[in-house]
């Protein structure tokens, strides 16, 4: 009944043209950023922000970069975990090698040292698709990973074999090290993924947008109009790459704190990113965001409703979040093959309507 | 009006009043081999600017082919492309289109995850220069260019009748419209040679006769030079000025409707000939 297109109509292509063409879509997001930026950061403890914020905030960064690539160009990646791993080294060594540069000059350089590597891994997908490039990008995961605990240049030859972030602020506030307060943890990955998000919608509504999709549909069709496949796959590896860079240096520096690159930036991160956008949605951005909310809110959840609620043992308690969120995967692969993202689509059409059935 | 009916001139002035310029593309002598099989075996033939073009042939004669190395898909063994008066040198796909071509597919080749207007939009990817860091911020040059490029696609979508499914994705689409999609895409290029490859095969006749408006309005209001593959006799002899039939990769006939009609080996391609 409220939400409909009725009454608010579009006299130039611009509007038509705009990220949220419904009126109370529009003043969803302008609340959402109002209550994000304005409300959060005064209530936020430390709790909330390593248990929920940061991670949500950071991976949704990285799966942002891997929808690009595999939701928008249609090329599959297992690469992300090492990709971060980039990231996250190429960051701490300009942070202890131009300690001066500010943390953010840092940050978008790791990003933009991670878009290279990803070009370079991304070489084959212009000889093979599909099964054959995830198992190409898996050498990748294994490779990075296997090069930052090989070459101790990349962890300064720590004894430990880690990477510690040192202590950087940005206007004065603190936001890396020990003594980082939770607000400030919070804002400085906020604003990253606001930014970033935009790039993301921006670069996919437009033209760029249009090669991916057309490279992922039907390469033939799209090379014919006039496509060149070679800088498409290589623009998707390097955005792609650039955004999962940051989501590693993020992860690392602010996160973390501290990391192994084994440990931190495993597999297991491929795989769990890769899980993010599939249940959110293949290319979608709120697909992306609404991914890796889930993927970490609902352990966090279990883990409270079980441990919390109902008094279970701690190990046990995490064994059973193991099973229930695997069984909740596949349950909700069954029910909405396009994830999360089409059924606030379809969610979404419906309520257009209501409370009229047409 | 004059009618013209020498067809060697410069250009000349069909019955129905179109002007046909010079020639756009010439063929010559293109022959190409996959293995041991001959696909195209020594043929020469042009498309002249502002006509419709069609190319004709039983099944496996290689028209498809044809078309095929006309853009760039193949590359053939031997023989010349000529465009616009300059000899074509090898070319990726994606060569090509910049210089102006455009074709549809046998079996449509869209883009089934994207809305019918961003489908259309490809085809203005040519036309669009902003480069990925002005995308990126979308202020300014892309935003332009995306608004400017909208209103030309709009105009395409006007002309063709799809106004109401602009929004929707074209997977959802049927048989008839995707079609009709696929041509939108191709014109919203603006280019200066169409292909059509059997731009109504599986149509019934409903939509063959708005297909046919489609493609002659094409030529008559904007001028697009059209070369078309089609089976229908009846809509190949009423649409083209002039036509190539092909058998077994070869040529053997060349001219208007009414000469290849009468061609006797045209005939007897079709028809078949008795051996004694």
């Amino acid at each position: 009944m409220f939400y409909r297109e009725a009454g608010d109509f579009k006299t130039s292509y611009r509007d038509d043209n705009q990220t949220f063409p419904i009126r109370l879509d529009r003043m969803g997001y302008y609340i959402l950023m109002f209550v994000a930026f304005l409300v959060v950061p005064f209530f936020i403890n430390d709790y909330w922000v390593n248990a929920v914020f940061a991670p949500f905030l950071i991976y949704a960064i990285a799966a942002l970069g891997l929808n690009i690539l595999t939701g928008y160009a249609g090329q599959v990646s297992l690469g992300t975990g090492g990709f971060m791993a980039v990231g996250a080294y190429a960051c701490y060594k300009l942070m202890t090698g131009f300690p001066e540069v500010s943390i953010v000059i840092h940050i978008i350089l790791a990003g933009g040292i991670t878009a290279m590597v990803g070009v370079a891994f991304g070489l084959p997908s212009l000889r093979i698709k599909g099964f054959y490039l995830a198992v190409a990008t898996l050498a990748a995961q294994f490779f990075l990973v296997w090069l930052f605990n090989k070459v101790p240049w990349f962890y300064n030859y720590s004894a430990s074999g880690q990477i510690n972030a040192p202590e950087r602020s940005v206007f004065g506030v603190i936001v890396t090290g020990p003594n980082t307060e939770a607000w400030a943890k919070y804002m400085i990955c906020l604003v990253f993924v606001v930014v970033l998000a935009w790039v993301a919608r921006n670069l996919t509504r437009g033209m760029m947008g249009r090669k991916w999709m057309g490279i992922r549909d039907m390469d033939i069709a799209a090379e014919i109009i006039g496509v060149n496949p070679l800088m498409a796959k290589m623009s998707a590896f390097a955005v792609s790459s650039f955004f999962v860079g940051i989501a590693g240096a993020l992860f690392f520096a602010v996160y973390l704190g501290a990391a192994e690159a084994g440990e931190a930036f495993g597999i297991n991160k491929s795989f769990l990113i890769l899980f993010m956008i599939i249940i959110g949605g293949l290319g979608s951005i709120f697909g992306s965001f609404a991914g890796a909310a889930f993927m970490v809110l609902m352990p966090v959840l279990l883990k409270n409703v079980l441990v919390g609620g109902m008094g279970w043992p701690t190990d046990l308690a995490a064994h059973f979040e193991f099973m229930i969120v695997g069984g909740l995967i596949v349950i909700f692969l069954i029910v909405e093959p396009h994830g999360l993202a089409q059924l606030w689509r379809l969610t979404k059409e419906k309520l257009r309507l209501w409370p009229f059935p047409h | 009006m004059t009618t013209v009916t020498d067809m060697n001139a410069d250009s000349y002035v069909t019955a129905d009043g179109r002007t046909i310029g010079g020639v756009v593309m010439d063929l010559k002598n293109i022959t190409l081999r996959f293995g041991g099989v001959v696909a195209i075996k020594d043929i020469s033939f042009d498309i002249r600017e502002g006509e419709i073009r069609a190319i004709i042939g039983p099944n496996g004669a290689g028209k498809s082919s044809m078309l095929n190395v006309i853009s760039g898909f193949y590359k053939p063994q031997e023989g010349e492309v000529w465009f616009r008066g300059s000899k074509r040198p090898p070319m990726k796909p994606y060569q090509v289109a910049r210089q102006g071509l455009a074709r549809t597919f046998q079996n449509i080749a869209l883009f089934d995850g994207m809305t019918v207007l961003d489908n259309i939009m490809t085809g203005r990817l040519n036309h669009m220069k902003a480069n990925m860091f002005q995308q990126a911020i979308w202020k300014g040059k892309a935003e332009r260019e995306e608004l400017a490029n909208r209103e030309i696609c709009e105009k395409v979508i006007d002309f063709l009748e799809i106004q109401h499914i602009r929004k929707t994705p074209v997977g959802r689409l049927p048989y008839g419209l995707k079609k009709r999609v696929e041509l939108a895409r191709a014109l919203a290029a603006q280019p200066s040679l169409l292909l059509l490859d059997e731009p109504m095969a599986g149509m019934n006749v409903e939509e063959k006769e708005d297909m046919s408006r489609f493609i002659l309005d094409m030529n008559d209001e904007f001028g697009t030079t059209i070369a078309l593959i089609e089976h229908d006799m009846g809509v190949v002899m009423d649409l083209s000025d002039r036509v190539v039939v092909m058998d077994y990769g070869k040529k053997i006939g060349d001219g208007t409707p009414d000469e290849v009609r009468n061609n006797q080996d045209v005939i007897d391609a079709y028809l078949g000939v008795a051996h004694d």
